[in-house]
């Protein structure tokens, strides 16, 4: 696959910016480290030249920062928006559930082959970044203590890329390089581990891993199926608000109703997972969901089309009996 | 000054398990280091720190505080509080440790914080001097030096040996409580590693942050700063910052209510959240903007000016590595301070 260069898209939004067919463009902003690349809205094309950046650090969505960016009042024009081909399923998703004006954004579809998760160079290369180097395939990390060491992309990937489900763009009004294909992954294999296990592996499973929640809110907050203008858990009135990770119970409850309320709206774009600061799998609930749900119904992805409705929320004559589903085998 | 070998360590653990509580940060299945109670076979991580900070051990993240009983007419109020335990937390870095002299000013200042302060009493920090500092280490631009951690013990530890010494009181008495195990030393192993460190840190590439631009008496300057839109735009308004940091120290409370009962309970709170600030007029701090603001502000602005300039940041980096959009109080005052001064 080709690499797409920060000159390129730099390019692609002069053109887009002097012609008036944008006004803005939503893009990464590069930081103190080569590896901590902030969300970020250019209004000009020189101060582009001095902080955009394009690398294997801009793993942000940023199909969810468009139903702010179109709301905003007295603002004229398009924003342009980059799409990786993952984002692009949650900018259809996001269109289906009529949450932002697509006249109001000009996405540019670019091609992506994986984004890299700097905690797993820092598991390798240990503290101490001195810089990045993630122009080729082999990419070269310095730190202070220990040199130049050489990692090959492969096996530094964000978990949803090392899974990744599609290179193909659902939705672009214009594609920079040749378009991928949807690919066979093996996205599924954890949750058929899991699956696999004892309710009691599982539980303890679970335990582990949810005991760490700090109830931070941070997979909901970048989530882009969880669009609540006010979320039940925010909301005083709601009776069930609650900030405290109080007990083992309340975090496993928060995390499962979470899953259930994205229930096929999630597309797996993995932002959960990428953002959790206490490295939660919470992808894993999300796919056993995607799994059962592409099992009882027939293969489904979310935000494949604008305007598909989902099984959940489509009663044919077809679906089957909740007593089907509760009597599988691997109950 | 005392030291003991490496490889005797689980028996230094040991001993001091004996009497109290022990603490010590070990690693995760996903090798991220977190506080754990200290056991048989339990060892102590290599991580530079751990995900959560010390302070959890001071001001928990949920805790409650009293209990009401009504039976007819009759309220009951019953004081849920027990005398503590001692405790001892060894490996607490020096920006942790600084964080607890910032928690203090809030939580011991009158009226003094019971819940608090009884934890503060009971508990014994054995810090440890940091090796091999990360990228995102900034405690040197506070005036925290990583080379000589504050606490009730100060820890060195080189390839094969602990160094331990004592700073206060109750560290003295740790230490006699651990002495046989441990033999006198010079301090010449430890001189070297300080140096060593010292050379490290003038390496870290955020040690001359632009801290005089900041402190007492700012707030006119900085409030109504063009700079917080662009800073702020893009915030999640999630409270990762707030709950890795170890000097936020927002708490609500909050009653769980059976209908009979009510547990009066507190935990932390985070000025990112849009409800933070919610009062029975509404809320005061309508954006996203304003409370990203307040966060900044009260560490760099508002803390110092009731705290005899003091920072309430230690420059432990967590907010670096851990916010899902990487913006920071470094960037902010980056942002803020590099601007001309009108």
């Amino acid at each position: 696959m080709q690499k797409i260069t920060r000159d390129a898209l730099i390019e692609k939004a002069q053109t887009l910016l002097d012609s008036g067919v944008v006004t803005r463009v939503l893009g990464w902003k590069k930081g103190d480290f080569d590896y901590d690349v902030t969300p970020a809205l250019f209004t000009d094309i020189e101060s582009m030249k001095k902080d955009f950046v394009f690398g294997d650090f801009c793993g942000a969505n940023f199909s969810k920062y468009l139903l702010k960016e179109t709301k905003k009042i007295g603002v004229e024009g398009k924003v342009l928006v980059f799409l990786k081909s993952c984002d692009t399923y949650s900018f259809n998703q996001l269109l289906t559930e009529h949450r932002f004006d697509r006249e109001k954004v000009y996405a540019v579809g670019i091609p992506c082959d994986g984004m890299v998760d700097v905690n797993k160079i820092k598991a390798i290369v240990g503290d101490g970044i001195v810089s990045i180097d993630d122009s080729a395939e082999v990419i070269k990390v310095e730190t202070l203590y220990d040199g130049v060491k050489e990692l090959n992309k492969a096996d530094i990937l964000l978990e949803r890329c090392a899974n990744c489900k599609s290179r193909k763009h659902v939705a672009y009004d214009e594609l920079m390089g040749e378009d991928g294909e949807v690919i066979d992954s093996n996205r599924f294999d954890e949750v058929e581990k899991l699956e696999k296990m004892s309710a009691d592996e599982r539980f303890a499973f679970w335990q582990n891993e949810l005991s760490r929640c700090i109830r931070c809110n941070a997979c909901r907050d970048v989530c882009p199926a969880c669009t609540c203008e006010k979320c039940v858990f925010n909301n005083p009135n709601s009776g069930v608000e609650n900030k405290a990770a109080a007990n083992s119970f309340e975090e496993q409850m928060f995390h499962i109703i979470r899953a259930f309320h994205v229930a096929g709206r999630c597309t797996d774009c993995g932002e959960c997972s990428r953002v959790c600061p206490q490295h939660i799998p919470l992808h894993l609930l999300n796919r056993k969901f995607i799994k059962d749900i592409n099992s009882f119904y027939g293969d489904y992805q979310a935000g494949e089309t604008v305007g598909s409705r989902a099984p959940l929320t489509n009663f044919t004559k077809e679906d089957l009996e909740p007593s089907e589903a509760v009597n599988r085998e691997d109950k | 000054m005392r030291k003991i070998s490496l490889s005797n360590l689980d028996g230094l653990f040991a001993k001091i398990a004996e009497k109290s509580k022990l603490y010590i940060p070990v690693d995760d299945n996903k090798g991220f280091a977190a506080f754990k109670l200290w056991a048989e076979g339990v060892k102590m991580s290599n991580a530079l720190n751990t995900v959560r900070s010390a302070k959890d051990f001071f001001f928990p993240q949920m805790e409650n505080l009293m209990e009401f009983k009504t039976e007819g007419k009759n309220i009951e109020i019953i004081d849920i509080r027990e005398e503590k335990e001692d405790f001892v937390v060894f490996g607490v870095r020096a920006c942790d440790v600084k964080s607890f002299e910032i928690l203090d000013r809030v939580f011991l200042s009158e009226p003094v914080d019971s819940y608090y302060a009884s934890r503060r009493e009971k508990g014994v920090i054995v810090s440890l001097a940091c090796g091999k500092p990360a990228e995102t280490c900034f405690c040197s631009a506070f005036g925290i030096d990583p080379a000589t951690p504050a606490g009730d013990i100060t820890a060195w530890k080189t390839e094969t040996d602990l160094y331990l010494k004592a700073n206060t009181e109750k560290g003295e008495k740790l230490l006699s409580q651990v002495e046989g195990l441990t033999e006198d030393c010079d301090d010449k192993a430890v001189e070297e590693q300080k140096k060593a460190i010292t050379e490290i840190v003038k390496k870290l590439p955020l040690q001359n942050l632009p801290l005089d631009k900041f402190g007492k008496g700012k707030t006119k300057e900085y409030f109504d700063s063009p700079e917080w839109d662009e800073l702020s735009s893009h915030c999640l308004g999630c409270g990762t910052c707030t709950f890795v940091c170890p000097t936020c120290q927002c708490y609500d409370v909050k009653d769980f209510n059976t209908g009979r009962e009510v547990k009066r309970f507190r935990c932390w709170d985070s000025c990112m959240y849009s409800d933070f600030t919610l009062m029975a007029h509404g809320n005061s701090r309508v954006s996203q903007k304003e409370r990203f603001r307040q966060r900044f502000m009260h560490k760099l602005v508002y803390y110092p000016d009731n705290n005899d300039g003091l920072f309430s940041c230690v420059g432990c980096g967590r907010c670096l590595s851990k916010c899902p959009i990487s913006m920071n109080i470094v960037k902010v005052m980056k942002t803020l301070g590099g601007k001309e001064n009108v």
